[in-house]
């Protein structure tokens, strides 16, 4: 019955299939908005955060997803600035994917802040020494960029296109794609490295704080590294992962191949900085607070194990596999490397905030523990949910893998 | 009535541990004095609002070698790179240049939590519900502070309210200065075993100012650099050790 929106020379299941993905999804949506809707309406006593366990799972899902979604950025820096035009088989799925991650980060915002109808006050009063504010800009100007981006995608579905102010806007919106994707790498530069840096300036939480270099701390390049270590290697697993789900072939082999080379060469160069900047941080700046670094491991369940999973397991480990041309020809090593490097930014991410918070400062404390609320899990589902839903169909009625027609002809 | 005073003030506290024996009536009294509503049933320890937070703090001793100190802790009302300031997106929290008491400003706070992960004192408290008071007990309400909406970020302020008072009176009876004894906070009033001192740590002849010279004095996370002006004293050499070895339990 939906036919005639489907892309010419692509297949695609039958709408009754189609409606039976989406359905559930949709339910899992429903209930997410209502979490969601307890937690505005009545307050976030809903959640399990607390005043000492101030920022908890949403947080991280934030830092996460735009870690992730920085597959969005750096596949069109990789297209339109440096020219590789390898990227164009998947660089409309990858800014529909960032678009799910900034839109999904974003909403969970408005739900984890006390008062949302405020947001607006740090336009109006910003704070210009506060990395959150250069993050809420940045973020909401990238969300712009990422939405004009998404709009040619759209206006290139067969039906749209035979209304012909359509065509022409959308053939203007191509014109300024490589200005969009230069403002997009921009913007996406510095709220990446405001969200380390979020973290990098408390100068109360010595297990975050780092030393500056300019007026950043550490942590700002070391997201930025990370984040576009772990983009290209994102949307590779993505790719792979529709490629499984609807039983096509999408995109050519080096394709992929090329993802992961990038994505291993970044990880290789982030992982060689996040060994110096430990290394400093064990050795002069935490020590300077009166810490020992390793105070800091025996706590609670957090041993320096978490430190080698991280740094060793999930990043040099993947980062080798990926840099070596014929590991990464098994195409199961290739996306086994590349899943391992996006656990291993989303466990970083997780140190950052979580255990951040866990340690204790005050000679009287003792290791904190947070484990969120259902609401707080319906929510975070609900953003799961409404990316799959807003995928799901950008893949049905988009274009979003201009190779996929080719190989399906040859 | 900022024209009431006009030397710059450094408003200061030093605690005394061994006097503290952990009543809570300080607590109780900044709770009242700054319309803080009661605790919902489900509130913990972790979720009610205090901007005064009286912890205890152990030698970890076996009995009978064991010994326990309670410790008030307000906002420690941080001098440098105030950690809460900077890091306030839409600039709701200030240091008054004038007292070098650190301010919040509700109406402007926007609730993203983000100064209460700054603070290495743990002394930002969140409302996570809507403020409510039993029938008939809003009339009790202290009229000279306003009371905080769900979703802002609280904490001490010294009792900023009766400072206003202070230099309303001083300015009444045209006087530059306020009287020390016009502006004493709630927690300092009320406490019965007089464990806390307050002042200007600008006036070399107050109480407060020769006080914090005592060798038994010292500031919790010293090495941070955030020159907190709440001090604590101890005659207890466990409490010197634990306080300055920054070690946790």
């Amino acid at each position: 019955m939906d036919k005639q929106f489907i892309p010419r020379g692509l297949r695609r299941t039958t709408f009754g299939k189609f409606m039976a993905w989406m359905i559930p999804w949709i339910l899992v949506l429903g209930f997410g908005l209502y979490a969601i809707y307890l937690c505005l309406a009545e307050g976030l006593f809903h959640t399990n955060m607390d005043n000492r366990f101030a920022f908890g799972l949403w947080i991280y899902l934030d830092l996460t997803v735009i870690a992730l979604g920085a597959g969005a950025f750096f596949t069109g820096f990789l297209l339109y600035i440096l020219r590789r035009e390898e990227a164009r088989a998947v660089i409309n799925s990858a800014v529909v994917l960032g678009l799910i991650c900034y839109s999904g980060a974003v909403a969970v915002l408005m739900v984890d802040v006390g008062q949302p109808l405020r947001a607006w006050f740090t336009f109006w009063h910003p704070n210009t020494h506060s990395m959150l504010t250069e993050v809420t800009f940045c973020l909401t100007a990238y969300l712009t960029v990422l939405l004009i981006e998404y709009v040619p995608i759209v206006l290139k579905n067969r039906k749209l296109r035979q209304i012909p102010r359509f065509l022409v806007f959308e053939f203007q919106l191509h014109k300024i794609m490589p200005v969009l994707a230069g403002v997009g790498t921009f913007l996406s530069f510095f709220h990446q490295g405001s969200l380390g840096g979020l973290y990098g300036v408390l100068q109360g939480r010595p297990f975050a704080f780092r030393e500056a270099l300019g007026i950043w701390p550490s942590t700002f390049f070391l997201f930025v590294l990370s984040a576009a270590a772990a983009g290209p290697s994102f949307v590779l697993v993505m790719t792979a992962l529709v490629q499984g789900i609807s039983k096509k072939k999408l995109v050519k082999p080096e394709v992929l191949q090329f993802l992961g080379r990038i994505s291993g060469s970044l990880l290789l160069v982030y992982i060689l900085v996040k060994a110096i900047d430990t290394l400093v941080w064990m050795n002069y700046t935490s020590p300077m607070v009166g810490f020992s670094a390793f105070e800091f491991y025996n706590a609670g369940s957090f041993g320096t194990w978490i430190l080698v999973l991280e740094v060793v397991v999930l990043g040099l480990v993947p980062a080798l596999l990926l840099v070596n041309g014929h590991m990464r020809a098994r195409p199961l090593v290739l996306l086994g490397a590349a899943l391992m490097t996006c656990c291993g930014v989303m466990l970083n991410r997780f140190v950052m905030t979580i255990q951040t918070l866990a340690l204790p400062t005050l000679p009287f404390d003792a290791v904190l523990s947070y484990m969120p609320s259902w609401e707080e899990v319906a929510t975070f589902v609900a953003v799961l949910a409404y990316g799959v839903l807003l995928y799901s169909l950008s893949f049905r009625y988009l274009t979003l893998f201009p190779q996929e027609k080719d190989i399906r002809q040859s | 009535m900022d024209q009431g005073t006009q030397k710059k003030s450094r408003y200061g506290m030093l605690i005394d541990l061994d006097r503290c024996n952990g009543c809570g009536a300080c607590m109780v009294a900044c709770a009242v004095e700054h319309n803080v509503a009661p605790a919902e049933h489900k509130a913990t320890a972790r979720t009610g609002v205090t901007w005064l937070r009286v912890a205890p703090m152990s030698n970890g001793g076996e009995f009978p070698a064991t010994d326990t100190i309670y410790v008030p802790m307000p906002c420690q009302q941080c001098e440098k790179d105030t950690p809460c300031v900077a890091v306030c997106p839409q600039n709701a929290v200030d240091v008054d240049p004038a007292t070098g008491i650190v301010g919040q400003v509700p109406q402007r706070c926007l609730g993203c939590r983000y100064c209460m992960t700054a603070c290495p004192y743990h002394a930002r408290y969140f409302d996570w519900w809507d403020p409510q008071w039993p029938k008939g007990m809003e009339q009790a309400l202290n009229p000279d502070v306003a009371p905080r909406m769900r979703g802002v970020v609280e904490k001490c302020n010294f009792c900023h309210a009766r400072l206003h008072t202070a230099r309303t009176k001083a300015a009444a009876e045209g006087r530059e200065s306020i009287n020390p004894a016009d502006y004493v906070p709630a927690c300092v009033e009320v406490c019965p075993s007089k464990a806390i001192v307050f002042g200007d740590l600008e006036d070399a002849t107050s109480e407060l100012a020769q006080a914090v010279k005592h060798p038994h004095v010292f500031r919790f996370l010293e090495k941070l650099g955030t020159e907190s002006k709440v001090y604590y004293r101890s005659d207890k050499q466990w409490v010197l050790d634990k306080a300055k070895s920054l070690q946790t339990v």
